[in-house]
């Protein structure tokens, strides 16, 4: 238990997806515009890459190593995200249309983020039982929620500010994102123990 | 009601005095003074060319983002905002450290952290704290170079006022000297990588560097540096709530562990009298435009700084906290804003 608990403070505050393996930035600038969208797209997230972790770590146990398949990793483990993106998108249509109007393609396209893949294929390197595939899974998906919401509050709170011309928009986000990757520096060793 | 009172009648803000934001700046800087004394005299004079490195380098910088903005200059140079960052960086870093290092960070302090966001009032986070972080992650092996406190029993060799000048410039050191005979770790740092050796914290407290709650000559600036910040309160500059908040979360978290396990997690006394815990709680976190608005918000923006604190100090790879603690409550102030609004007046169910 205790265990468990690691990986997921490890994976929400150390070694967070966004601020430390900087993945996962593309939705990061693109659905942070305001604080509501942020929190679905970080719902939705956190749901696929928990599923996606267990998916792709039973297709790893099960499939890939006893027939020596393991160049067929990336591949499959597409294939597994890409089937739990439409479930995750038609289980979102279903239970607030409203929000899937408002991820629009940014839904879908978690398919493509890279934060999933790259939970994925952490978890085959480094995992070695289902829960703690999962925990991990969660735990970055926390950590995306997290670094989401907290930046589309600043963002929200940079619209008012006179940011220089030249700095309006993207540049003054990756900015902010990048001081804020600073600030998650100091929980590097956190979970040494 | 009779002509004379409704004469008298005005408008909201009953505002006193105007202070505006160069006398609340002057303010802030007075109250460090004793800080600075204590500071000096502990430590020697290296954080005076500290504060002379980082605010030349503050001013400069200004100037020259103004420039490039077509903005006036004279103005803003005169508001004192930038040279309150310069110098609280500057008590951020160690006495020996090279100018070059000093100027970067206020450099990026006050380029990045403040003018890229639009100048004073619009900064997300703190400035200072912003250009400390950043040279900590760069020049970790810089930022060590921490003297021991001037305190007669503690053998200690002294650095002159010419020779620590010409270190910070040169990186050159007199005849016979070494960085490693000079320098020696902070109280924190000491307890860090003790404990990190499994030895007990009343162990560790044996050494010549701990006094009855910190480190020695630290505990004492603490004082001074609380002086100057009940004086800021005194005089309205900052309010209670942040400083109450800071200092009862780091208090509060380390008495828990404290009457959990005192023999591996030391006692609040010397988390409060260590480091940056006080300067923090009084002069960074009250930053008025990096922090939270409501006064409920302060709470929780202090208390999240204190508890961040302890848990970076405690747990974490870097001796202090502090600096991390407030950006990291800095990311959080518009979602502490947005729900601690107030009730506005009339739009609550009425109470029967």
């Amino acid at each position: 238990m205790t265990d468990l608990a690691l990986v997921i403070v490890g994976t929400v505050l150390v070694n967070n997806l966004v601020l430390v393996k900087f993945l996962g930035l593309c939705p990061l600038l693109g659905a942070s515009q305001r604080l509501e969208t942020a929190a679905g797209m970080s719902l939705a997230t956190a749901f696929v890459l928990t599923l996606a972790a267990a998916a792709s770590y039973l297709l790893d146990t099960f499939l890939l190593q006893p027939f020596e398949l393991g160049y067929l990793r990336i591949i499959s483990f597409i294939l597994v995200i890409a089937g739990a993106v439409q479930f995750t998108e038609l289980l979102v249509r279903r239970l607030s249309p409203l929000l899937h109007q408002v991820l629009g393609i940014y839904l879908p396209l978690i398919t493509t983020n890279c934060a999933v893949l790259g939970i994925a294929l952490l978890n085959a390197r480094q995992t070695d039982s289902l829960l703690t595939a999962m925990a991990s899974g969660l735990g970055a998906g926390l950590g995306f929620g997290l670094v989401m919401i907290l930046f589309a509050g600043l963002r929200e709170r940079l619209e008012t500010a006179t940011v220089p011309a030249t700095l309006k928009g993207p540049a003054i986000a990756l900015l902010t994102a990048g001081i804020m990757s600073m600030a998650f520096l100091g929980f590097s060793g956190l979970t040494r123990a | 009601m009779n002509a004379a009172m409704a004469a008298e009648l005005r408008r909201a803000p009953h505002l006193r005095t105007p202070v505006s934001v160069p006398v609340l700046m002057r303010r802030v800087l007075y109250a460090l003074v004793p800080a600075l004394l204590a500071y000096t005299w502990f430590f020697g004079f290296g954080l005076v060319f500290n504060i002379a490195a980082a605010v030349a380098a503050a001013l400069a910088t200004e100037a020259a983002c103004l420039r490039l903005q077509r903005r006036p200059i004279a103005i803003a140079l005169s508001d004192y905002s930038a040279v309150v960052t310069g110098v609280l960086l500057a008590f951020a870093l160690p006495p020996l450290t090279p100018w070059w290092i000093t100027a970067l960070g206020s450099t990026f302090a006050i380029g990045v952290a403040k003018h890229a966001y639009g100048g004073v009032g619009n900064n997300v986070f703190n400035p200072a704290m912003a250009g400390y972080v950043a040279l900590l992650v760069s020049f970790p092996d810089q930022l060590t170079n921490w003297l021991p406190p001037r305190m007669g029993d503690i053998d200690y060799e002294g650095i002159g006022l010419l020779a620590n000048l010409r270190f910070m410039l040169s990186g050159g050191l007199p005849d016979g000297y070494t960085l490693d005979a000079l320098t020696r770790a902070t109280p924190l740092d000491l307890m860090q990588t003790e404990l990190g050796d499994m030895r007990m914290v009343a162990e560790i407290r044996n050494s010549s560097l701990f006094g009855d709650f910190g480190g020695r000559g630290w505990e004492w600036i603490g004082n001074f540096v609380a002086l100057g910040g009940f004086w800021l309160l005194f005089r309205g500059v900052i309010r209670w709530h942040i400083p109450v908040g800071m200092l009862g979360g780091l208090v509060l978290s380390a008495s828990l562990f404290y009457l959990y396990d005192s023999a591996n997690f030391p006692s609040p006394g010397f988390h409060l009298f260590s480091g940056g815990a006080l300067l923090c709680a009084f002069f960074i976190a009250t930053d008025p435009v990096s922090a939270a608005t409501t006064d409920r918000g302060r709470l929780i923006y202090g208390a999240g700084i204190g508890v961040l604190t302890y848990l970076i100090r405690t747990w974490g790879s870097f001796p202090d906290g502090v600096a991390f603690a407030v950006l990291l409550m800095n990311m959080t102030v518009p979602l502490i804003d947005r729900y601690t609004q107030p009730v506005a007046y009339g739009t609550r169910e009425p109470r029967s």
